[in-house]
């Protein structure tokens, strides 16, 4: 069975935001020290989820594959370093500009290359962009049935199980394979990479496309639809009022005298 | 994109009544179409004859189209689909606005993919300028916003909870309702339902809560929760949790606040150990006060709050509950004394 996990890198999401920058004037985060770039953490949850199903016997071909930048390499070695087993790059530099509609359709053509791909994973979103639109645009694409939110998968039979998180209930679904599923991170943790792992991972298969090769237009975003106007970080003009007290006590009461004054309880 | 705005409201339901959501959009498409003589249709996908019709012409719906089937009774965007992208082929509108829900994430996409238009997911503004739409959403985790607009003459949209005023409802307000005969086959769906398990036992919902305590890594485990718990109870709130202290498993993930969890707007929000990362912040950002008790004096949370307390929550927080306690009863008993 093989099964295609797609991955985005991104600015490190656990960055602290006190840090985080943005040059307005051109819309791009500005690459401050000590801001990596490291591969999605839903995505990365995804390859776990392939991982699982490997631990529960079923026998897979595990091929990550990721639209990005030729220093995508790095990343995607870092997957395989988790126990994945051949990587994909469709290098544009221009990945980064393009809108979800754009990269669904490149990864599309790829999986399509791939060819006799049982299973696609994907994060549920990535953590740059946040849009989430990517997953259910490949299933839209290649035709095959979506699931969303998965935390837990099975595989037997040619069917797939999935538990979704949905607001209120967890749902159980089945669905014939070929199928696509996006990952939350209610899976839990993903695991590290061993030292044995990251080793071997050097001599794992690394392929490196091109978006024309896939047929389709050279340019960076043959598909964009969205086109960002203004990338910003939104100022927070709240004045804190900060309470103390010489004792915890004397500081506790008041805390509780201040709220209750305002009406707040 | 033409100078009218034709806009499709895709509608939620929660037994016999619209959910919050549909609340909120059907207040941002009539403030989208007032001022240019737009007009707002939308659509509910029932699995039978009740009075979402009327709901949705009382939530300012000018023309409501009403989808019957007995499967829409379980909710799969697979199930919605055929339907949905018949009546937007047929209608062309030129918004079409779903809740950022697990519904409307799940349809959004596909829809737009299907009808070669634009796909913008979780917005929290929407407006138009020089004859064209600029959706503002936020993006880095919360860290940053961005404004988008599209190529496209079609956009399909996902708003964010509780980013938008809802309507009003009003009975006087009427609307055409059309019933639809619905398209979808159960017999090719491909996705199926085997079962479904409720998430969430006792208590408010923290969607609903007036006053929310938040949960943060600064509690130091369970027993710093509990004294959350503790406040909640004395405050008539409710217990959510930042993504981390769900991650260590002091907190049910059903209980997140944040970017994949809950969206609140409560009138009173109690950050405990919460550092005010931006996937948390835009959960709760539009709360009416938030209050935050960090160790930290430059932690993040309080460029958002209105009060601050520099030190640990579980030095302060048994105290402060006590005198907390002390005026609700005083406050009670000179009520009492009045009446």
């Amino acid at each position: 069975m093989h099964v295609v996990v797609c991955v985005k890198q991104v600015w490190d999401p656990e960055f602290p935001s006190v840090s985080f920058k943005i040059d307005e004037e051109v819309g791009e985060v500005i690459p401050v020290p000590g801001l990596s770039q490291v591969v999605s953490p839903y995505d990365e949850q995804a390859v776990e989820a392939a991982l699982r199903l490997r631990d529960a016997g079923a026998k897979l071909k595990i091929t990550i594959l990721c639209y990005g930048p030729s220093s995508a390499e790095h990343t995607i070695r870092g997957v395989l370093a988790l126990g994945a087993d051949e990587g994909i790059l469709v290098a544009d530099e221009a990945a980064e500009w393009s809108d979800g509609a754009s990269t669904a359709t490149i990864l599309a053509a790829a999986i399509r290359k791939i060819g006799n791909c049982d299973l696609v994973l994907t994060g549920r979103q990535a953590a740059d962009t946040d849009a989430g639109v990517v997953g259910c645009g490949l299933a839209a694409i290649l035709d095959l049935p979506a699931i969303t939110l998965a935390k837990e998968i099975q595989i037997s039979d040619r069917k797939i199980r999935i538990v979704r998180v949905l607001a209120d209930h967890h749902e159980t679904v089945e669905a014939p394979l070929p199928a696509l599923v996006t990952v939350t991170h209610e899976l839990g943790k993903s695991r590290y990479a061993s030292l044995k792992e990251t080793m071997r991972a050097r001599r794992k298969p690394m392929a490196c496309w091109t978006v024309t090769e896939l047929g389709l237009a050279g340019s960076a975003t043959p598909a964009a639809r969205v086109v960002r106007k203004k990338l910003f970080i939104p100022r927070r003009d709240q004045s804190c009022e900060f309470i103390s007290g010489a004792t915890t006590q004397d500081l506790a009461a008041k805390l509780a005298q201040r709220l209750y004054q305002e009406g707040l309880f | 994109m033409t100078t009218v705005i034709d806009i499709l409201v895709v509608a939620e339901t929660q037994g016999d009544v619209l959910a919050p959501i549909t609340c909120e959009i059907l207040g941002l498409a009539n403030r989208l179409a007032g001022g240019i003589g737009g007009t707002v249709a939308a659509v509910a996908f029932v699995p039978e004859t009740d009075n979402i019709g009327e709901e949705l012409t009382a939530h300012g719906a000018e023309q409501v189209y009403l989808v019957k089937n007995p499967v829409f009774a379980t909710c799969t965007a697979d199930t919605w689909l055929p339907d949905l992208e018949k009546l937007v082929r047929d209608r062309q509108p030129s918004l079409i606005l779903l809740g950022h829900t697990t519904m409307g994430a799940d349809i959004a996409p596909y829809l737009a993919f299907r009808l070669n238009a634009a796909v913008i997911t979780d917005s929290v503004a929407i407006a138009k300028k020089d004859r064209q739409l600029t959706l503002t959403r936020s993006c880095y985790g919360g860290k940053a916003q961005e404004v988008v607009t599209s190529h496209t003459e079609m956009v399909v949209a996902t708003i964010r909870a509780k980013s938008q005023p809802a309507t009003t409802r009003d009975t006087t307000h009427k609307g055409k309702i059309a019933s639809l005969d619905s398209i979808c086959d159960p017999t090719r769906l491909r996705v199926k339902v085997i079962g479904r398990q409720p998430r969430r036992h006792e208590g408010q919902r923290l969607e609903d809560a007036e006053v929310v305590i938040a949960a943060g890594r600064g509690l130091r485990g369970v027993e710093g929760v509990a004294l959350a718990n503790e406040l909640a109870a004395v405050l008539n709130g409710a217990v959510g949790a930042t993504r981390a202290a769900c991650d260590m498993g002091w907190c049910p993930y059903t209980s997140q606040i944040g970017l994949s969890g809950i969206t609140v707007a409560p009138d009173l929000y109690f950050a405990l150990g919460v550092s005010g990362a931006g996937q948390h912040m835009v959960g709760c950002q539009s709360a009416g006060t938030i209050v935050a008790v960090n160790n930290d004096p430059d932690a993040a949370i309080f460029a958002y709050s209105r009060f601050g307390v520099v030190g640990d929550c579980r030095e302060i927080l048994p105290a402060f509950i006590e005198e907390v306690r002390k005026l609700k009863n005083q406050n009670r008993a000179k009520q009492h004394g009045e009446k």
